[in-house]
Parts: structure tokens; sequence; C-alpha cells
């Protein structure tokens, strides 16, 4: 079932930070994720592209096993993070969490203060033994997030209240406040203007310095821009993956191709 | 667009189009038929809220109406004077609230005669006028011996025909002579109105006092049962609201969805359907004669009420934990907060208007639950010796608002209908409270994302 270039994996399997072997989901029913195989490189952006529905977003949250808030979803399959099976049953979900960290597609902020919408994560992780190092964490992780300068003089007042593409960059740097490994984002700018758009992304390439970076997004355009490598994703199955570069000008697949030249979706 | 192809000519509607332009100026058939049926449905509305808003000034007239009365109670300002001999005389008597009034009533007539009063009059009268005066002399002067031999200022209660003649239950036209009064009584009352000694003073007592014999309507007050729904009030809410929220946090939350929680759901929907007079049997079965706790005790009756007040209370909490949007769950859950936390720290704290909501009309409803509390005997109770040691706890008998309301409207003497009426304002007044509680706490409470 797996279309993807042998070299390719073979060539990453030594120093991946992410590795997927036969994941299949199901809802009910419903085979969501149909075989895929997939090794994520660290400290890189990969994106998963491919028309809706096709199982993008559910793969993603098999990666941080949201999926497992859902009754009636089955994982099957193994996925690695640094050589360990995160679906085993020693792994607590709530660890891996702090471990892979998440920002969804709609801004959702705490109805809480600034201040209080980073400060969570260290909170409850008791990543902080007394205020002055909470407060350099929530400086550090907003300063990182590129958000300090528009929100150093009002951190007491509440995260909802700020405009779309603040409320994003709050999600990012609330993530990064529990130092996280790897970022997991679902379309994190389809709510977003271009120049909100255009600041995330800018971050999304700063960040991937320090933190493996997967991300879901509908704009071919942001994958060129953003990622060194790209998966595309068909009905739930792995149609391709290879560096971004490639899979935009020379594609190996026929659906690729009538994908990203916009014949099909 | 869409109306001109569903309408018959649909078919040829682009052709027009692209012939003339059509007007917007010109109204066409369907929209006129739209913006009628718009203004009829507007219409419609408002004639039901205004229907409504009739019903409810018609309900709050006739209750403040009938109720008012309730307030108020006739009195006689005397003053008059035993001496030691008179007390030791009546103590020595068998019927000794009797011999008082005897002192009293000779007394008032000389006080009268001194007083100039025209109207003829006889001590029978004096009598049918003040109620038992007796007992509240005797007791007065067993209280203070001191004050024998000097001139004591008593406030005495009217009977309740002169009361009711006062506030207009009775007239000159509507009265029959009986032994309680006779018409030639009334021609004295208006005299001693003129002269300042009958008074109508608020009823104090009716707030604070408990419920009297058949023969005493104007002792009769309502502040024993309230206390006794206080009593109860206390442990409904102390029971059913945190079993209430956990039960609601634990279905919603937690459980699994399979057929067993399914059946669960569906039997606490039916419950909370269920007759309150069921619940009321159940508690009498199982508190009662099972578990021999006592009878008409607020416990009892908080606890059927608790059973009855469960299914609101947690078909409110899950809804509102419903309404709390799922990507705050997502977000909580994305930074790595456990289960229990995302609902403590988030979902709880943003459904609490809603839950608070739901009990405080839980509550009311409660308040308001009349047929259990007559089975496990919460009605029909007289206190005596209120309120030194009665009604003090969850476990002394006890009697509850609309019991209490309910026992008065069943009595046959009119002024206790009065005392039914007044008791139903007192009543509202705690709803009426309890739902201001309910808004303020929500807007307390509210907070927007
Ligand atoms: N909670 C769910 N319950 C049942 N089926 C689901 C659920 N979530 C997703 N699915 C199904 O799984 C498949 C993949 O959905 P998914 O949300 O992963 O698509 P996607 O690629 O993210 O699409 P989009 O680009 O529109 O977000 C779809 O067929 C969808 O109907
Ligand atoms: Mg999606």
């Amino acid at each position: 079932m797996n279309d993807m270039p042998k070299i390719e994996q073979a060539t990453d399997m030594t120093d991946s930070k992410i590795s997927a072997n036969k994941v299949q989901v199901y809802y009910g029913d419903t085979h969501a994720i149909k075989d895929v195989d997939i090794e994520i490189q660290p400290r890189s952006v990969t994106a998963f592209i491919g028309p809706s529905g096709c199982g993008k977003s559910t793969f993603l949250r098999t990666i941080n096993r949201m999926n497992d808030t859902l009754d009636i979803c089955r994982v099957k399959g193994s996925i690695q993070i640094d050589g360990e099976d995160i679906y085993d049953p020693k792994v607590d979900p709530v660890q891996l969490r702090a471990k892979v960290g998440m920002v969804f597609q709609k801004p959702n902020p705490f109805p809480k203060s600034i201040y209080d919408n980073v400060a969570y994560g260290p909170r409850i992780h008791g990543l902080a033994r007394n205020r002055a190092e909470l407060d350099d964490i929530v400086a550090s992780s907003l300063q990182k997030a590129g958000l300090w300068e528009e929100a150093k003089d009002r951190l007491d007042e509440p995260g909802t209240g700020m405009s779309g593409g603040q409320q994003q960059r709050l999600c990012i740097a609330r993530a990064i406040a529990v130092s996280p490994e790897v970022i997991l984002m679902d379309e994190p700018c389809s709510a977003l203007d271009p120049i909100a758009t255009a600041k995330v992304e800018e971050l999304i390439d700063e960040l991937r310095e320090n933190y493996t970076i997967v991300i879901v997004t509908h704009s071919m355009q942001q994958a060129a821009r953003v990622s060194q490598r790209t998966a595309f994703f068909h009905l739930g199955i792995l149609v391709e993956e290879g560096p971004t570069q490639d899979i935009f000008t020379n594609p190996v697949d026929k659906r690729t191709q009538d994908y990203i030249t916009g014949r099909f979706g | 667009m869409t109306d001109a192809t569903l309408s018959p000519d649909g078919a040829k509607a682009p052709e027009k189009t692209s012939a003339q332009p059509r007007s917007l100026y010109a109204t066409d058939e369907l929209t006129k038929k739209r913006n009628a049926s718009e203004k009829r449905f507007q219409a419609y509305g408002i004639a039901a809220i205004g229907a409504g808003l009739f019903f409810l000034v018609v309900l709050a007239y006739s209750i403040i109406s009938e109720g008012i009365p309730a307030f108020t109670r006739t009195v006689l300002t005397v003053e008059f004077t035993v001496t030691q001999e008179q007390f030791d005389d009546a103590e020595s008597q068998l019927f000794k609230t009797r011999a008082y009034e005897v002192v009293f009533t000779e007394a008032m007539s000389t006080q009268f005669q001194q007083k100039n009063i025209q109207v003829p009059f006889d001590v029978a009268a004096i009598e049918r006028i003040v109620g038992k005066p007796g007992s509240t002399i005797r007791e007065f002067y067993r209280a203070n011996p001191d004050q024998l031999g000097q001139p004591v200022a008593f406030e005495l209660a009217a009977s309740s025909r002169v009361d009711g003649y006062m506030n207009g239950r009775l007239t000159r036209d509507n009265i029959t002579d009986s032994r309680f009064l006779q018409k030639s009584d009334l021609d004295l009352v208006d005299v001693l109105v003129e002269s300042g000694i009958i008074q109508t003073v608020f009823n104090w007592p009716f707030i604070t006092g408990a419920d009297s014999g058949v023969d005493n309507p104007g002792g009769a007050g309502i502040g024993a049962s309230v206390v006794g729904s206080f009593f109860m009030m206390l442990v409904v809410l102390f029971l059913s609201l945190p079993i209430g929220v956990a039960a609601s946090i634990y279905l919603e939350e937690f459980a699994p969805q399979n057929k067993f929680t399914d059946l669960i759901e569906v039997n606490i929907s039916n419950l909370a359907a269920v007759p309150s007079i069921v619940f009321g049997i159940l508690g009498l079965a199982v508190f009662i004669q099972f578990m021999h706790l006592p009878q008409s005790a607020p416990i009892v009756g908080g606890l059927v009420l608790t059973l009855m007040t469960l299914p609101t209370i947690i078909i409110s909490t899950r809804a509102s934990l419903k309404a709390v949007p799922p990507s705050i769950r997502d977000a909580a859950l994305g930074v790595g907060a456990s289960k229990m936390q995302a609902v403590f720290h988030h979902v709880l704290p943003l459904a609490m208007p809603g839950i608070l909501t739901g009990t405080i009309i839980g509550l009311a409803q409660a308040l308001g639950e009349t047929a259990p509390l007559l089975l496990i005997g919460m009605v029909g109770f007289v206190a005596r010796g209120y309120p030194d040691g009665f009604v003090s706890g969850f476990m002394d008998p006890n009697s509850a608002m609309p019991a209490q309301i309910y026992t008065w409207a069943a009595r046959s003497d009119f002024a206790f209908y009065e005392k039914a009426w007044g008791g139903i304002i007192v009543l509202l007044i705690f709803l009426l409270s309890m739902n201001i509680l309910a808004i303020i706490l929500r807007r307390r409470f509210e907070r927007r994302w």
C-alpha cells in the first residue's frame, strides 16, 4: 500500500526523531489511516499536505495521543519517539503531551490572563520552583513566540482579548513554555490574515533550530516556505514523502503531481 | 437567486435577467408574502408575551390583595392593674386564665365608663372583642410578680372577627350575630378605634411565630416553618450539589460511551419526570419505616427533596459542561494537563454559572414542593412552646412553608385562609430572592471566551 520511495527511508532511519510503522487509525468502522510509515527528522519542519478528509489531522493527533480522548478512535501499529513506543502501556499520555506540544487550528487561549495562559503548563508540570523562575519561563516563552513586545505591558489582560494572530502566537508560547521537543501544528494559520500568517511562519522557521515541528497545512505555498520535508496524504494513505523541494518540483507519484498542480482536491 | 429558481418559471429566469435587469424598488410577490408572514409571527409573539404579562399581573394582584391582611393584626392597647390579692385569688382557682379574663373585662368596663363612652355595652361584649387575653396576662404576671399593684400597658390581640372587621373581610352587612361577635359590638369597636384603643399594627408574630391551634388563627405564624424549610434546604444543598456535580462530571467527561451509561442517562431523564409524591412515599418507606429516622423531621424532608432535586441538578450541570467549547479541553490536554486537571482547572470554572443557576432552580423547586412532605408527616403540625426547644435542628419535628400553607388553606376559619395567602407571599419572597441570587452569581462567574 505504501508508495513512498524506499531509498529515502533507509538513509533517514538512523537519526529520525519520530518514526511511525504501519500505523492504522479507525474511527469506529471507518479506516481513516492506512499503513502509514514515516520518519520525521529532528530540528526540522515537516509539512503534511493533502485534500480535505485525507487524514492529516488524524495522523498528527496520533503523535501526541490526542486521539485517546475520542472513545471511538483506535490506533494500531507503532509510533516511536526517540526509539520509545508511545503506545506502550507504560507510557503516560500526560507525560507524552508535555514532550510533544500541540497548536490547534483555531487559536484557543484559556479565558485567563496572558500570563496565566503561558504559566499554566509550567505550573502543572512543576517546572518552576518560585515566582521568579515562573516569570522567567513566561518571559522567555513569549520572547521565543515573538509576542513579548506586544504582550509585556498587558500580561494581566485576558488572552482572549488579543487579535487572532496574537492569540495563535500566544498558543505557541503556551506550547513552548513546557519545553517540548516536538511541536505539532494543525493548520495554525488558517484563521489568520496574511500579515499574521507571515509572522507565524517566520516564528516557525526560527523555532526549527530547537524543536522538531510537524505542520498540517492546506497552503502549498506555506508548505514550500516553511518546511524542509513534505508528506502528501490521500484517502488515509501516505502517498509520498520527501524533501519539500523534490515534492514540489519533481513528484514521483501521479496523485501528488495532480494535487500540487491543483487538478484535484 | 434561489427564490427565482424555486418559482414555477424558474427555468426562464436566467434569460429574463440577462434581457432586462429586475428593479429593486418593486417588491415581488414572494418577498411580500415572506414579509407578511414575518410580521404575523412577530405579532403572535407580542400577543403571547402580552397575555403572559396580563396573567402575571392578575396573579400578583390577587396574591397581594388577599395576602396583605395576614401581615397586619388588630390589637387593643390598654393599661390596667392587677393587685396582689387578685393575683392570689386567680391562682387559687381551677380555671386560672378564665379568672384573669374576669378581672380584665371588669377593669375595662370601668375604664370605658370613665372615658365617657356613650355606646351601650356589657362585659360580654368586651370578651367578644378581645380574643382570649387570660393566658397572656397570667404569663406576664407570673414572670414579673414585681409589677403587681401598679398599672401595666398591655397590647392584646383582638378576636379574629374584629380583625376581619378591621381589614374589611367582615362588614356590618355580612356579619351575623353569634356568640363570637354581634352586630351591636361593632359600635363599641368603632368608638374604641376612634379613641385609639384598637389599632392595626404590623404582625410580627406572623413572621416569627409558629402555627397555632385551629381555634386561634390570630396567633398563627409562619416563622417556625421558615426555619423548617431552611434546614431542609441545607440538607438538599449539601447533599445534592456535590453528588449531582460529581455524577455529571463523571458521566460527561470520564464515563465511556456504552449501553450501560446510556441506560443511566435515560434513567436520570426519567427520574426528573417522576411525580414528587412518588419520592414522598419512597421516603416514607425507606427513611422512616426502614431507617427509623424521626417523623416530620427536616432531615427526612431534606433527604426526600434531595432525591427529587438530583436529576434537575445533574441535567443542568451536564448541559453546562457540554456547552464549554471542546477547544478548551484540547488546549489543556495539549500542554500535558491530565483529564482531571483539564476539567477542574478549565472546564468547571467555565460551567460554573450554569451549574449554579441549575442548582438554585432545583432548590427553588424543592422549596415549593408540598406533596412529598404530606407523606412524611411535615404537615398538620402545631408547635407548642416555640421558640424554646423547638425547631432547633434537623431532627426535631417541624413543618415547611408550603406544607404550612396547605394546612392553613385546609382549615375552616376564614382567618386561616388569609394566613395561607400571607404564607404564599413569604414563600414567593424567598423564591424571588433565590432567583435574584442566581442572576447575581451568574453575572459574577460569567467569563467570555
Ligand atoms: N471524530 C471523528 N469521528 C469519526 N470520524 C472522524 C472523526 N474525525 C475525523 N474523522 C474521519 O476521518 C477522516 C480523516 O479526517 P481528518 O480530520 O484527519 O482529515 P483532514 O485531512 O485533517 O481534513 P481537513 O484538511 O479538512 O482538516 C475523515 O474521513 C473524517 O470523516
Ligand atoms: Mg484537519
